[in-house]
């Protein structure tokens, strides 16, 4: 059961071979099992979960069911659940219980999903190896010694231990694709503007976008397809026609065109991760693609671009945390001033203020034009470099990561070498671009590979049907790590 | 690209996050070295090119002005770090 796709849970569930209650439970056993050694979860709350299946169980009974009613889906804790403990991974929201509901968990709950619970992550969204979250690293569970990714490292694997048949992540730079990749899991970032951020906790409002991470893209589509859509109270959020996710799974592959870009497999790119990217585009090319060249110039330029647009939008974002409306205020201080200061210091961990701190000084007086404007303009030139190559092709391939999950504390206190490793992701979210990635086979220390698969704008049906083709020719999907 | 103590102090003020001396200095490094990867930006000749905000280009929507939220204070206060009579409290700021 623990293996079972959304389709077979939900056919269980039709069927009454199980109900929402006794699914519900088993998951919610796994994780009281496995979770001491993972850290997976932040918050489990049996009771509001079991409630909700409950409530499903009656859908059911009155033949009301949709394809995820019933089924228990983990939400990463950056998104707002009302009555639900909702930290973003900081000590600053550590006792932020949310009074309202995310434009995501309003659409789970209207399909009658059930909340298993709250999902780690790296403080505020901002990390790699979700070794920055208030509550403890998550561990990779292929190697418990090994980081998961980040920053939806709670969600991948939770997944991947199959501890949940499918979670939320959001992704600003990566943070869906590389710790899907690092946890041998399937995730998909939608086009930005396709899934409303309301509720959702704001890191760089420009590209932060929410989507699902399931065990494969089939299950993706199911859970895309309640995720995505309008919401008037997301600026940002497109006002476009519903589309089913699914529509497109079944469609061969013959005559598909895969853009490989030479700068994704330059210096830098380990030799394992290489054959295994390599191995799944030769099978593509045996399911009818054809390889043609592309050219990303602009790849890395989108780390220092990067680097600045996004801390410059947090610094912004967190202002909002001053001690006073919500979240951790100091015990020490003399005036408003050292309020403010000391609750800050003391309720953000070091890298959400290193990046505060960047994008404060790239803002600042004097220094806005050769860091904010110029990386504005840079990210115009790295968005063209996508649009020139969906010329020639309908997908764009290549790694997801540059490595297999490294290890919990090898990269030490250099934030820099951590950044370095969203090479491949970070270039997608400037542009707005949809990205995933699925798992293609493990490095040489038997941790799992990821491909990542970037379609054009609003290509999400297109990209699902693509992973899916493959996952029904290999099996690398449904491998599950021996925990 | 390296930063001065100095620097670094102005930017926590700016930020309103409080740090020691200790904190300033490990901070002062680190940042440099951030400072040092975003430098690779100056390189590029970018006259002439537009910059752009945003993934989509979108025009911010327009509302009816009517009123569409219910008073909720009590929800939204409830997790505050201190509230009088549906006020938020803070120390004095003026004498």
């Amino acid at each position: 059961m623990f293996n079972s796709s959304l389709k077979e849970l939900s056919a269980q569930l039709a069927d009454r071979k199980i109900s929402s209650v006794e699914l519900t439970g088993e998951f919610l056993g796994r994780v009281g099992e496995l979770n001491p050694v993972l850290n997976a979860f932040i918050t489990v709350d049996p009771e509001a979960s079991l409630a909700q299946a409950r409530i499903a169980d009656a859908m059911i009974a009155s033949g009301r069911a949709g394809p995820l009613t019933g089924i228990p889906v983990a939400q990463k804790d950056i998104f707002c659940a009302k009555d639900w403990l909702t930290t973003c991974g900081s000590k600053m929201l550590s006792n932020f219980v949310s009074p309202y509901d995310a434009h995501v968990i309003e659409r789970f709950n209207a399909a009658g999903a059930v909340n298993l619970g709250k999902t780690n992550m790296d403080e505020f969204a901002m990390g790699s190896s979700n070794e920055t979250s208030f509550f403890g690293p998550v561990k990779n569970p292929w190697d418990i010694k090994a980081v998961p990714g980040g920053s939806s490292g709670g969600s991948a694997a939770a997944v991947a231990a199959r501890m949940a048949p499918a979670a939320t992540g959001t992704d600003t730079g990566g943070s869906i694709r590389q710790p899907a990749a690092l946890c041998g899991i399937s995730g998909i970032k939608p086009t930005y503007g396709l899934v409303s951020r309301y509720g959702m906790i704001a890191f760089a409002s420009s590209l932060d976008q929410g989507g699902p991470m399931a065990k494969s893209a089939e299950d993706l589509a199911i859970l895309l397809n309640a995720m995505a859509g309008f919401d008037g109270r997301d600026s940002t959020s497109l006002e476009r026609q519903p589309e089913d996710y699914a529509k497109d799974l079944e469609r061969p592959l013959a005559g598909l065109r895969i853009g490989i870009p030479a700068e994704y497999f330059a210096e830098g790119l380990s030799l394992d991760v290489e054959k295994a990217v390599q191995a799944a585009i030769s099978e593509y090319q045996k399911l009818g693609a054809t390889i043609v060249e592309v050219s990303l110039p602009n790849t890395r330029l989108s780390i220092p671009v990067y680097y600045v647009l996004a801390p410059a939008e947090a610094s912004s974002n967190l202002s909002r945390y001053d001690g006073v409306r919500y979240g951790y205020r100091s015990a020490n201080y003399k005036d408003l001033a050292e309020m403010y200061e000391n609750s800050r210091a003391e309720g953000f961990g070091a890298e959400v203020k290193r990046r505060i701190m960047v994008g404060t000084y790239v803002l600042s007086h004097g220094y806005y034009d050769a860091y904010y404007m110029q990386a504005q303009k840079l990210r115009r030139l790295i968005a063209a470099d996508f649009s020139a190559s969906f010329e020639k092709c309908d997908v764009i391939m290549g790694p997801t990561s540059p490595s297999t999950a490294f290890d919990l504390g090898e990269k030490g206190d250099d934030p820099v070498q951590m950044y370095l490793s969203d090479i491949y992701t970070i270039a997608v979210n400037l542009a707005g671009l949809p990205g995933m990635s699925i798992p293609v086979g493990f490095g040489d220390n038997g941790r799992p590979v990821g491909l990542q698969i970037i379609g054009n704008y609003f290509s999400e049906a297109k990209m699902l049907n693509v992973a899916h083709q493959y996952q029904k020719a290999t099996d690398w999907h449904s491998r599950m790590p021996n925990i | 690209m390296s930063i001065s103590l100095s620097d670094v102090k102005r930017i926590a003020s700016l930020s309103r996050i409080a740090v020691s001396d200790a904190e300033a200095e490990a901070t002062r490094a680190q940042l440099s070295g951030i400072f040092s990867l975003i430098e690779a930006m100056q390189a590029v000749d970018t006259s002439g090119i537009a910059p752009m905000s945003h993934a989509q280009e979108i025009v911010l929507r327009m509302r009816s002005d009517t009123v569409t939220e219910t008073d909720q204070h009590e929800a939204f206060q409830r997790g505050a770090p201190q509230v009088e009579a549906a006020l938020y409290l803070v120390p004095k700021v003026i004498e």
